[in-house]
């Protein structure tokens, strides 16, 4: 086991090292100059020099490029170019606390809701209830999710009057004061996702359902329930863990159009606002953290599932 | 099935839970022994079956009142896109509810919010499957290399991949729209270029499951170039798997397109007719009830992604019975 997280875990070094070289090069290539951005358009020349020295921006690329690897290891991403004086550390802190609590909200809706939906429909493969599940699934889930999220807030929000329509939590809210007001959003990602984890599911619990175990304890004398819970769950479940961990990335970091729909102040907005500044320091922190977290988590789910199966321990890395 | 950032992860969600390291023993269309008669027989009946499904028509009826939008939207609506609505009396109507002078209401301006939506269908009707195409064109030779000579070039390239496909596309496409400005054009190859990983990763298992496979051992008994295989012998097989990954790509890119329209990222004429624009502008007014302004493109976008997706989740059907 040891072993396994060692090697996942160089795995996952790896492919955050790529994606550092694919943001960083996409800073350099840009085409406008940052000093100057930063001074002013009037400031004079002589200032614009001193920050590209200052900014370390004349130093050869390999230099630069080891500087931002060393930004990532210390946290410190220097100061927003928008916002002069403000460490971007300290803009990324609070929209990614805030980007966390939609998240968790919306996963701890859509995971049980989205399972039990994709073993109802497992069970009555074929079926009309089956084929309602997956059909509904997919066309909600092919819905962009600012485009849900619009619908929503015109149901819920305003002709019904049941949820606030736009997430600014009031300062100091209580806990189910905040939950209240970040519902919305977090129903329009279980409009994305149920679709999609309850296909997975399904597709898992069919051939968790059929397999020669799930026969087995049926022969034994176990009921339909009891299988399911005692030997199917845990088999089944492997992808949707799977999906659930790769799919972290998209909702910290991914959810521009629903946050900007409910003016939520989480990563999504700070990512916008950093590209219409623009403030790129922001911009290319703001993605490095979205990195991190999806390394983090499918981690985490690699790591689950290899507790969850065995054999799931041996394969890693030659997919 | 929603979003490439979403779900590309995990091809075995469209394969039914399908171990993908399992060799189909009887490749569907992997037999180059069989007579071609035969082939185009099996072609004939998949394209009969697909026809005759019902989520199929359903989909491609919704896609071509689409179509017809984008091409002749002067048949539709006697209104033009920025041409405010005069009634008889020359009288203008801004902020008017839906009735029977504007059947979805006006906007502030006192466009006619019917003949916005239906100017509007063709920015993503055209960009979309444009860049899918490319995508999957592209994504196509990347593949077929990988997956056919497979190599050091083979793992350095899967682990590019793998990064790339590690970030959601629209964080991607709103950096690359960042540096590059946005134009139509930058768009169309921004999404090309984020999708192709995407598709070559799918197209390089496809083409790992054929390589293993009698027809392509013999052609490289016979001494035939590495080149001629993969064009001549392999693509022809991997055909079915391209026409899936590109009605996927256009539902994705329908998706991306009208995101990076609502975020104020199309570059372009901010006035001209556009769903994800026209949203953006009017989404602010629902809370003072002038929910029309931005419902209606809404239902435009929702209607067009279902329908691409249906087509696409029947095709992929008929493909894998």
């Amino acid at each position: 086991m040891v072993r396994f997280i060692l090697r996942r875990l160089a795995l996952s070094i790896v492919t955050l090292f790529i994606i550092l070289f694919v943001v960083f090069a996409l800073t350099r290539v840009f085409p406008s100059d940052p000093a100057r951005q930063l001074a002013g358009p009037f400031a004079p020349q002589e200032r614009v020099d001193e920050l590209t020295e200052s900014l370390g921006l004349d130093d050869p690329l390999v230099t630069q490029f080891f500087r931002l690897v060393g930004d990532v290891i210390t946290l410190d991403f220097g100061e927003s170019f928008s916002q002069p004086g403000v460490k971007v550390i300290d803009l990324v802190r609070p929209a990614l606390w805030n980007s966390a609590k939609l998240v968790f909200l919306a996963l701890a809706i859509t995971l049980p809701i989205s399972i039990v939906g994709g073993i109802i429909a497992a069970r009555k493969k074929d079926t009309i209830i089956d084929r309602s599940i997956v059909s509904l699934g997919l066309a909600s889930a092919s819905i962009p999710d600012f485009v849900s999220g619009v619908l929503l807030q015109f149901v819920i929000g305003v002709q019904l009057g049941w949820l606030p329509a736009i997430s600014n939590t009031p300062d100091g809210a209580g806990f189910f004061t905040q939950i209240e007001y970040i519902l919305l959003p977090a129903l329009a990602i279980l409009f994305v996702y149920f679709g999609y984890i309850a296909r997975i599911t399904r597709a898992g619990a069919v051939t968790a359902l059929e397999s020669d175990y799930a026969r087995t304890a049926y022969m034994k004398g176990l009921g339909t329930t009891e299988v399911v819970r005692k030997h199917v769950l845990k088999n089944a479940l492997q992808p949707t863990v799977a999906v659930t961990g790769t799919q972290m990335g998209y909702l910290f970091g991914g959810l521009v159009g629903l946050e900007r729909v409910f003016n939520y102040p989480g990563l999504g907005n700070l990512i916008l606002k950093a590209a219409t500044a623009p403030d790129f320091p922001l911009l290319q922190t703001s993605v490095i953290f979205v990195a991190i977290i999806f390394m983090i988590a499918t981690l985490t789910s690699d790591l689950i599932i290899a507790w969850m199966n065995p054999r799931a321990r041996l394969d890693v890395g030659d997919n | 099935m929603a979003e490439s950032y979403l779900h590309d992860e995990f091809p075995e969600a469209t394969q039914g839970g399908a171990d993908p390291n399992v060799v189909d023993p009887e490749p569907v269309m992997g037999n180059p022994t069989a007579p071609s008669q035969d082939r185009k027989a099996v072609k004939a009946e998949q394209r009969r079956e697909l026809v005759r499904a019902p989520s199929f028509i359903i989909g491609a009826v919704i896609l071509l009142f689409w179509t017809l939008c984008a091409i002749a939207p002067g048949l539709l609506t006697k209104w033009g896109e920025n041409e405010v609505i005069r009634l008889e009396d020359g009288s203008t109507i801004p902020r008017a509810a839906p009735s029977a002078d504007a059947w979805f209401g006006t906007d502030t301006i006192g466009n006619d919010v019917y003949a916005r939506v239906i100017y509007g269908a063709d920015n993503v009707l055209i960009n979309a499957p444009i860049s899918a195409l490319i995508a999957v064109l592209a994504g196509a030779v990347l593949g077929l290399i990988m997956g056919f000579y497979r190599g050091w070039a083979d793992e350095i390239l899967s682990r590019i991949i793998e990064a790339i496909l590690s970030l959601p596309v629209i964080l991607l496409a709103i950096m690359v729209l960042v540096v590059f400005g946005s134009s139509r054009l930058v768009i169309v190859l921004t999404i090309a270029g984020l999708f192709t990983p995407v598709v070559a990763r799918t197209v390089r298992s496809a083409v790992l499951t054929e390589a293993q496979l009698d027809y392509v051992t013999s052609a490289k008994l016979r001494g035939e170039s590495g080149w001629f295989i993969m064009m001549r012998e392999i693509f022809p097989n991997i055909t079915n798997v391209l026409i899936v990954e590109f009605t996927v790509r256009v539902g994705y890119a329908i998706f991306t397109v009208a995101t990076l329209a609502f975020l104020g990222l199309s570059g372009g004429d901010q006035t001209a007719a556009d769903w994800g624009v026209d949203i953006a502008n009017g989404y602010s007014l629902i809370q003072s009830g002038q929910w029309w302004v931005s419902i209606f493109p809404a239902l435009a976008i929702a209607s067009l992604v279902i329908a691409v997706n249906l087509i696409a989740d029947s095709i992929e059907k008929v493909y894998k019975a």
